[in-house]
């Protein structure tokens, strides 16, 4: 139920500023490729190579997708409703992949075995570390289903299986497939991990075009092709998520699904099953870069550089974590809210961006601070910016959903009473829906700790993160040297990865026996 | 909401933090608009910092002059210097490779050197409008399994390398910029026919594509291929990081004729925003210095290209390397060379 009446002007326009800021990767595209001339652009795109990356970029999303929906939904529905032994402990490891950037799982894992390479070693490294998009939400979801409807569909002759399938599963769907969206778009961003494994993915084709040619007008337009692609997964997730409400509508108390019981060997299985995926996904990687770190390296490793760089990491990320958060917050409660035609536009205009490689986001910033106010450039504002820019739909997508889930009739209660719109808003749905929106900010800052291109373009000069640190060294092969910036930043960046469970757990725990308001807004949809 | 409380905290704390650092780099870069004060040269450097920010640091020691180094690829850095256009804040530009420097100086950026500053250096590898100098140089070599092969089993001819003896056991780094110089030079010396039918001869025969020279190096390491090529200082870099007793890749350089024994360089050049700058010109000569000239060859194993220094131990001499007189500057047709790579299939 969410109402088709006007928004309110101040909304529209902030969230007119929001998709401005997160349209200008693409108006900058737009402009190198009117730069470059109708015969080049239709050279760039007719060449056959250009028609093969595509595919494979094409086929990489569809499997890993696939993978990561395959085990990852089993895997959440473990996580939410199976009673298992240490809870909380198998939450901590589905989601500290996240932790990890591609380049460095795909570089450890070629540390341990150097035959990897080719299309299946990509996909199942990019599963592996994007996996986590898909469980936490959909674990989420699961944790706060109203069990009723189960129930009911029991009651009415289903067996369980049955009726968790098409009772309950449908209300985690949208959470599952925002997941996926989100899995979808990074393979087709990611450059790192199809680098090392040889793969011909296209964002190889745009970065020959800009490292080996110097032709920004050409990769510009292979870059449009991503754009197009990445519409494409939009689109389809806006159809698998559809329009149907979130929160109980009729009387009565919500509840927490009571947990299943297995039977040992089941449980067994269960445990192994998550332990199998912790040691892909976390344990080989780390003994990789332990290994390499022993090995040694040529300078000794100096600590306050190590400390700086760490505390710059989490500094620039936080500042564009909040400024993504404050972007997105109009966009997500005006997509929640009021939805319209121009509504969703502006959604998805802010989401178009998240499938462009670092490297043309990192660009088209240089171009827009030069032009705007070039006193800011090589700032710390413009990096926070561009990784505002660069991860919006992460925070929209949990701002959106977090705000659905609160029914406006709390807001229009709180101004019967008296409240002026603004501090009815805040009070009411805004603390609802507070964890999502920290959830998404979260997501935000860890994803900017990992992130390389854009910030050697607009880092400030002699400001080094984490991840600049570690790519000056593998660029000289220095793997002893690199290895321990690699596992500081896993360990910093897994400190937000933990808070996001604890945040879900916390929210999905408080649900219980609530009869006047409806169920706290989980953390579902971190990643829609 | 403690869970709130905690991050508010904690970004209160870091806030703080980053405004300090921040802050710290405001300061010096307004310090160095104000001219009584220490002198800060902006420099972008395609070279690693690893590598080079001891060299960097001797050139504050000796002449008081601070260095603001943003490192970076050498292509990307170009690509950004190229959009920052006049409002760039580099004065000076350190590249790995000429092929950066070419770019950058075909949109208009780079101004002349000072009269005399590269002098010293042969004309092959500086630019003939005197826009940019090579600093160091950098042979191609090819490395080899030194397990399963003796030196005197390498080619001596990168003709040989499509021999089916080799089937799959060669790395190449298409992507690369020294690799696409060494192709631009190969055209130059033996003719576009030859070179597209030598590159599709290694396509046929099963040639590894690698995304850096450092990966191919480790390829052949871990004896995941025989044969592959890349420049001759990786060797010695990473011998020096896990000790040459442990490597088991060798390097072996071609036949002095062959155009496989190609000369790359890393060059330098001074941004026109920062024509007149004396600063700028000063870190220029002093690269060319035979003092920082052997810093290069003690610490990064790459030729000297200043007559007068000391080749490190064990390389063949710089002027047995070049095989007919390739003018780098000559190297101007690389868009010709990717479109040839492209056809081929292996960009």
């Amino acid at each position: 139920m969410s109402r088709h009446g006007q928004a309110p002007r101040t909304l529209v326009a902030l969230s007119g500023v929001t998709a401005l800021v997160a349209v200008t990767p693409l108006a900058y595209l737009l402009i190198r490729v009117l730069d470059a001339g109708p015969e080049k652009i239709t050279s760039s795109l007719l060449r056959s190579r250009t028609l093969t990356t595509t595919v494979t970029s094409i086929e990489l999303v569809v499997v890993v997708v696939a993978a990561c929906l395959v085990i990852g939904v089993p895997v959440a529905w473990l996580l939410a409703r199976a009673r298992l032994p240490l809870k909380g402990l198998w939450i901590v490891l589905a989601a500290l992949p996240l932790a990890m950037p591609s380049y460095v799982a795909a570089y450890a894992w070629i540390a341990e075995f150097p035959a990897m390479s080719g299309f299946w070693a990509a996909a199942l490294i990019l599963t592996l570390v994007s996996m986590p998009y898909v469980i936490i939400p959909t674990t989420a979801a699961l944790r706060s289903i109203d069990p009723a409807m189960e129930e009911v569909a029991r009651s009415l002759g289903r067996k369980p299986w049955s009726a968790f399938w098409f009772a309950a599963m449908p209300q985690a769907w949208p959470a599952a497939a925002a997941g996926s969206l989100l899995v979808g778009l990074y393979v087709l961003s990611d450059f790192g991990a199809v680098a090392l494994f040889r793969v011909d993915a296209f964002t190889r084709v745009i970065y020959t075009s800009y490292r080996a040619s110097f032709d920004r007008t050409s990769a510009a337009v292979l870059a449009v092709v991503l754009v197009l692609l990445a519409a494409i997964l939009i689109y389809a997730e806006r159809r698998v998520r559809g329009r149907t409400a979130r929160w109980r509508t009729g009387s009565g108390s919500a509840r927490r699904a009571t947990e299943v019981d297995l039977t040992s060997r089941q449980r067994l299985m269960a445990i192994l099953a998550l332990t199998g995926l912790a040691i892909l996904g976390l344990g080989v990687p780390t003994f990789s870069l332990l290994r390499r770190l022993s090995e040694g390296a040529r300078r000794p490793l100096d600590l306050v550089e190590l400390a700086t760089a760490t505390a710059n990491s989490f500094g620039v990320s936080l500042l564009g974590s909040l400024l993504a958060v404050g972007l997105a917050l109009s966009v997500g409660v005006l997509a929640a809210r009021y939805r319209t035609r121009s509504s969703r536009a502006l959604e998805a205009v802010a989401y178009s961006g998240h499938a462009l490689p670092g490297v043309v986001v990192g660009l088209s910033l240089v171009s827009l601070t030069l032009i705007v106010r070039p006193a800011m450039y090589q700032t710390v504002a413009a990096l926070a910016l561009a990784y505002a820019v660069l991860f919006l739909p992460k925070s929209i997508g949990a701002t959106r959903t977090s705000v659905a889930m609160v029914p406006p009739v709390l807001e229009q209660t709180a101004r019967t009473l008296g409240r002026g719109p603004l501090q009815a808003w805040l009070e009411t749905t805004f603390r609802l829906s507070l964890p999502g929106i920290a959830a998404g900010g979260l997501l935000v800052l860890l994803t900017a700790m990992k992130e390389l291109p854009a910030t050697l373009m607009l880092r400030p000069t002699g400001l080094d993160t984490l991840a600049t640190e570690l790519w000056s060294r593998t660029e000289i092969a220095a793997y002893g040297a690199a290895a321990p910036y690699a596992l500081t930043l896993i360990a910093v960046a897994a400190i937000p990865a933990w808070l996001l469970t604890r945040a879900t757990d916390r929210a999905s725990r408080s649900a219980d026996g609530d009869t006047e308001a409806p169920a706290r807004p989980p953390l579902s949809t971190v990643g829609a | 909401m403690s869970c709130f409380r905690i991050t508010a905290t904690l970004a209160a704390a870091v806030l703080a933090l980053a405004a300090c650092s921040g802050g710290q780099s405001a300061t010096s870069e307004s310090a160095g608009a104000s001219a009584g004060a220490p002198q800060i040269l902006t420099v972008y450097s395609g070279r690693s910092e690893e590598l080079i920010a001891p060299l960097f640091a001797q050139f504050t020691e000796e002449t008081g002059i601070e260095l603001a180094a943003r490192y970076g690829d050498s292509a990307e850095l170009a690509a950004q210097l190229v959009e920052e256009g006049d409002a760039s804040p580099a004065a000076v530009f350190f590249s790995q490779d000429a092929g950066a420097l070419g770019a950058v100086d075909a949109a208009g950026l780079l101004a002349p050197l000072p009269a005399g500053a590269a002098d010293a250096v042969p004309p092959d590898y500086r630019a003939p409008n005197g826009h940019w100098t090579g600093v160091t140089g950098r042979g191609r070599v090819i490395a080899y399994d030194g397990e399963q092969l003796t030196a005197t089993e390498v080619p001596t001819s990168v003709f040989d390398l499509t021999d089916p003896a080799w089937k799959d056991q060669v790395g190449i780094a298409p992507t690369n910029a020294s690799f696409q110089s060494f192709v631009t030079a190969m055209r130059l010396t033996t003719g576009d026919t030859a070179t597209k039918a030598w590159l599709e001869g290694l396509v046929a025969n099963g040639v590894k594509k690698y995304e850096k020279n450092g990966l191919i190096l480790d390829a052949v390491d871990t004896g995941q291929i025989k044969l592959g090529l890349v420049n001759h200082y990786y060797w010695y870099e990473k011998a020096a990081e896990v000790g040459p007793e442990n490597m088991r890749a060798q390097v072996a350089f071609t036949a002095p004729a062959d155009p496989g024994t190609f000369v790359n360089v890393a060059g330098v050049g001074i941004l026109s925003g920062a024509a007149n700058n004396p600063a700028a010109q000063q870190f220029v000569s002093w690269l060319l210095s035979p003092s920082a000239q052997q810093w290069f060859v003690e610490n990064t194993y790459e030729y000297a290209l200043v007559p007068g220094v000391a080749q490190a131990e064990g390389l063949p001499a710089l002027d047995s390397l070049r095989g007919p007189d390739v003018p780098l500057a000559e190297l101007a047709d690389l868009p010709g060379t990717l479109m040839m790579l492209q056809d081929v299939g292996l960009l």
